[in-house]
């Protein structure tokens, strides 16, 4: 190893560089964006803005349906992860395939789409005048705004999910069931703490999109109720404010950090890259 | 028999058209003159979403055309609203050659001097411009603008649903028999104007009292309102989704095309009147070819040809007087009976801030925090009770294992 | 364990189908021969006419393609490097530093990676007094610099894997650091590399928020093109994303077809060895 120790410090170094100026310096522009005014003056007045009861209200409900989104994707992903990690390995494949696909559509006509399908002159309610239940008024509701999220992210979950599962060391659950388990306890108590890695990172991959997003508030919920991720949007391409967006982007990151950190104490302290 | 003459006829006529417009031809022998030494050059345009012909629906494409004649590449962008063309400009990053913005816009950039004045020897076709838009307000001295399309705001609304006795004014927007029908505008100054109109209050007005009213007449139409759009209102008008929108004339006419139930109307209280000005930002690299781009929007088969597709009025004289044209003399672009109209004056930063401040809060106002409080509470709660209950936990396993 | 219950079948299936549903109605109003996305009104192909001749549409496509290859080449060669330098750090400390640095913008949300990527490039525009910045350039940073943390998260792993004395093994036989890289090293985490590559395509592509904040006018991809035409939203766009489906569709049955037979063909030939 010796021999090499110079070429192993510069072959990263192009890594090092891009990664300072690009992940760090764009980081720095945003704190000295928060920090000043329209006329380059430091000023605490952006951060301030933050205690409003506007902006505090957006932030805690973005926080709410990230919450409410992750809580719903999970229990959707966990017993699907569950099935197919179960299945004959070529299946599992295939099953992998099928829930990658849709992530090569692109977000925007996905949710173009579900507006297709929930609309209320859309395919949903048009079936149902037909069978004679009547329309049910389902777009631009923040029941909208949640579909379509969790219809968006849900692959994201899926397949840390699965993942980890597939890590699993079956014979710890066989030998959990020669130990005198019951299914329940085996489930508790050994599949859930032994794919909890797998929960944690796919809930950090779906809460903080959904937390974030603008995209789909605007087109099913009829921006009607407004995100944080609305909101930063139209600073930054509306109101000509980038100061008061850097602010609400740097809170919001810190908020995010903070969820992170209480979500990874859940679960095991390893990295939490079961994604790939 | 009487039929097949009238179909010969027509044919006739049509062929006629066709040879008379390629005729017109020498209208871009100055064009492809004056470009030669710019072909291989880009030209940056950034537009209104929809607004030129493209080669969609029979239309023609322009920008091809203009491509062909020039050998000059058009980079074609568009945009939603004044403010986010205006954004675009103003923090830097892009260049435009050309942008289309409206009356109050272009005072506001022409007072931040952002827009350069133009060199009008190379539009030679702006003699085509009817009077009546030369010297407006925002540009008295024509220096920085070329009126591009004329338009109108008024309300949209279905005629299968909504009862003719209820329309005339802009109360309709308010009227709760149409509860989740109505579609208000995404973007402040719209917004506010159409409450503005309804309560007679000036859409100038810089008095914070007038638009604390206009807002609460905003709040209380709220619960009303299915979402709040911007082009998006093409497909909820077009599939019948909703019932009322207030929106432009000319896009009226578009979705009319597509859902004939809809009709539209000016409302009594006056409305807001605008002019789409092509203006070159001072951030352009290719100003010949802009201004080259300008004359070539003027000639009358462009001109024409972007009056039928964009279905806005034109304040180019050969379009209005052209006998094929086929919105010649259109009630609704061109209505006999002049509405009332106001133009929108530029606001400077304060009053922009107040407004979107206002706006912002309007997006909260209705919806019931309660839940959020309770929600987010009791995850909170939950996390702190499971930290506890696994700090019990270990301690107890250990004083069991140090037992052992 | 490997038990399958009726149960959980018709649960995978019931998630399946609502996870295509919106893909099907897509792909049925491709083909609607009106412009309505929510009734049909009859068969017809006019959408893929339209689409063959909007030079918009098919330009932003092109853009993406090119965008997506570039950043997910480019990104794959630096995080493979920067790979290699990471595994062979002796300072812990700067390991997890740089780590957890690369990281961040797999953590951060998409808005606010665009918005800072954004405001470093005007204020380098404002800098340097140039007025277009933001272009093709800016998009090709911006795609390399999000892709990294997966590329590099799906390398690290097999390096890890990697038996540490089998370069040395190639260093005391009398290798260069090069050509042990390149014959023992790399072959080792191929795959990793494969897979990094086509995660970065696939992020590449499907990236609308952060290409959204940092396009300038000169170069837009296909995410963005489609954002910016909700006023006449048409079937054009659901025929381009339908054709795109099936032949990601045809290329991933081919790779699982061929995969399976080399898998085969390997097999039989450890056999007769």
């Amino acid at each position: 190893m010796k021999k090499n120790s110079l070429l192993s410090k510069l072959i990263s170094a192009p890594h090092i560089v891009w990664a300072a100026i690009f992940i760090v310096v764009p980081l720095v522009m945003v704190v000295y964006y928060a920090f000043t005014d329209r006329n380059g003056d430091f000023t605490v007045e952006n951060i301030k803005a933050m205690g409003y009861y506007t902006y505090v209200n957006v932030f805690l409900r973005s926080l709410w349906y990230g919450i409410i989104v992750t809580v719903i994707c999970l229990v959707i992903a966990y017993p699907f992860a569950y099935v197919i990690s179960n299945l004959a390995p070529k299946t599992q494949g295939t099953m992998v395939m099928l829930i990658m696909l849709p992530m090569w559509m692109s977000l925007l006509l996905r949710t173009y789409s579900i507006m297709a399908l929930i609309s209320d002159t859309g395919i949903i309610n048009s079936f149902l005048e037909a069978v004679g239940i009547g329309r049910i008024k389902m777009i631009n509701t923040p029941f909208a705004v949640i579909l379509g999220m969790v219809y968006d992210f849900l692959p994201f979950m899926i397949l840390p999910v699965y993942s980890a599962m597939t890590k699993m060391d079956v014979s710890l659950i066989e030998t959990a069931y020669d130990l005198g388990a019951n299914k329940r306890n085996v489930f508790l108590k050994v599949i859930i703490p032994l794919s909890r890695s797998g929960i944690v990172s796919g809930a950090t991959m779906v809460f903080v999109p959904s937390v974030s997003t603008f995209f789909i508030s605007q087109r099913l919920g009829g921006s009607k109720t407004a995100l944080i991720g609305e909101i930063i949007e139209s600073l930054f391409v509306k109101n000509n404010n980038p100061h008061l967006g850097s602010a609400i982007s740097l809170v919001l990151m810190v908020l995010i950090l903070i969820c992170m950190f209480v979500m990874n104490r859940f679960g095991d302290e390893e990295e939490g890259a079961v994604m790939i | 028999m009487k039929r097949i003459v009238a179909v010969l006829i027509s044919v006739i006529v049509a062929l006629s058209a066709f040879i008379s417009a390629s005729a017109e031809d020498d209208d871009f022998d100055y064009l492809r003159e004056a470009s030669a030494p710019l072909k291989g050059t880009q030209l940056n345009v950034y537009n209104w979403g929809e607004y030129i012909a493209d080669g969609k629906d029979g239309a023609a494409d322009v920008n091809a055309i203009f491509e062909e004649i020039t050998g000059i590449k058009i980079n074609y962008t568009t945009y939603d609203t004044n403010e986010d063309m205006y954004t675009k400009l103003k923090s830097g990053g892009t260049s435009y050659d050309i942008v289309i913005p409206s009356d109050y816009m272009i005072a506001r950039l022409i007072e931040e001097d952002m827009v350069q004045k133009l060199d009008f020897s190379h539009i030679p076709h702006y003699s085509n411009i009817l009077d009546e838009y030369k010297n407006l307000y925002f540009d008295p001295d024509n220096e920085y603008s070329v009126p591009y399309n004329v338009g109108m705001i008024g309300v949209i609304y279905d005629t299968t649903k909504v009862d003719p006795e209820d329309v005339g004014s802009w109360d309709l927007m308010w009227n709760s028999k149409y509860k989740g029908s109505i579609l208000q505008y995404n973007n402040p100054r719209d917004a506010f104007a159409t409450a503005q109109f309804l309560l007679g209050i000036d859409v100038n007005s810089t008095s914070t009292d007038d638009w604390d009213r206009a807002y609460s007449k905003l709040v209380e139409q709220k619960p009303l309102v299915q979402a709040y759009v911007a082009d998006e209102v093409f497909s909820k008008m077009e599939s019948g989704e909703a019932a009322i929108a207030s929106y432009y004339v000319g896009d009226f006419l578009l979705m009319s095309e597509v859902n004939e139930n809809l009709d539209f109307y000016f409302p009594k209280e006056g409305t807001n009147v605008f002019v789409d000005s092509v203006c070159i930002p001072n951030s352009a690299k290719n100003k010949t070819a802009a201004e080259l781009y300008i004359d070539f929007l003027l000639t009358s088969e462009i001109a024409l040809e972007n009056a039928e597709y964009i279905c806005y009025a034109s304040p180019n004289r050969t379009v209005v007087e052209n006998e094929d044209y086929s919105l010649k003399g259109n009630e609704y672009i061109y209505p006999t009976e002049e509405p009332i109209t106001e133009y929108y004056h530029n606001f400077n930063s304060d009053m922009n801030n107040m407004m979107s401040d206002r706006w912002n809060s309007l997006k909260l106002e209705g919806s019931s925090n309660l839940s959020t409080y309770i929600g987010i509470g009791s995850v909170a709660a939950l996390a702190v009770i499971w930290f506890i209950v696994v700090k019990i936990r270990k301690a107890k396993r250990n004083k069991y294992y140090e037992q052992v | 364990m490997k038990k399958k219950t009726p149960l959980g079948i018709a649960y995978t299936a019931l998630i399946l189908i609502l996870l295509y549903a919106p893909i099907i109605v897509m792909i049925i109003f491709s083909f609607n021969s009106s412009r309505s996305t929510s009734v049909m009104t009859g068969f017809s192909l006019k959408w893929y006419r339209d689409l063959l001749y909007d030079s918009e549409i098919i330009k932003a496509l092109y853009h993406s393609l090119i965008i997506a290859f570039l950043s997910a080449s480019i990104s794959t060669v630096l995080g493979t490097m920067a790979c290699v330098g990471i595994e062979r750090m002796t300072k812990k400390s700067a390991k997890s530093l740089l780590m957890n640095v690369t990281n961040i913008p797999m953590m951060n949300p998409d808005i606010v990676t665009g918005i800072s990527m954004l405001l470093l490039f005007t204020f380098s525009g404002l800098i340097l007094k140039k007025s277009d910045v933001l272009g093709f350039w800016t998009l090709l940073i911006t795609h390399i610099t999000f892709n990294l943390p997966y590329v590099i998260l799906s390398i690290l792993p097999k390096l890890r894997q990697m038996d540490a004395y089998l370069s040395e093994a190639a260093y005391d036989l009398g290798c260069t650091p090069a050509k042990a890289f390149f014959k023992v090293v790399l072959p080792s985490i191929k795959t990793g590399i494969i897979s990094g590559f086509l995660m970065a395509i696939t992020l590449s592509i499907d990236d609308f928020v952060i290409s959204y904040f940092v396009t300038g006018s000169s170069w837009q991809t296909l995410p963005v093109k489609i954002y910016s035409m909700t006023k006449r939203f048409d079937p054009t766009v659901y025929a381009l994303s339908t054709t795109v489906f099936f032949a990601i569709l045809i290329l991933l049955i081919l790779k699982n077809f061929f995969q399976s037979k080399s898998e085969k063909r390997s097999i039989r030939g450890e056999k007769t060895e």
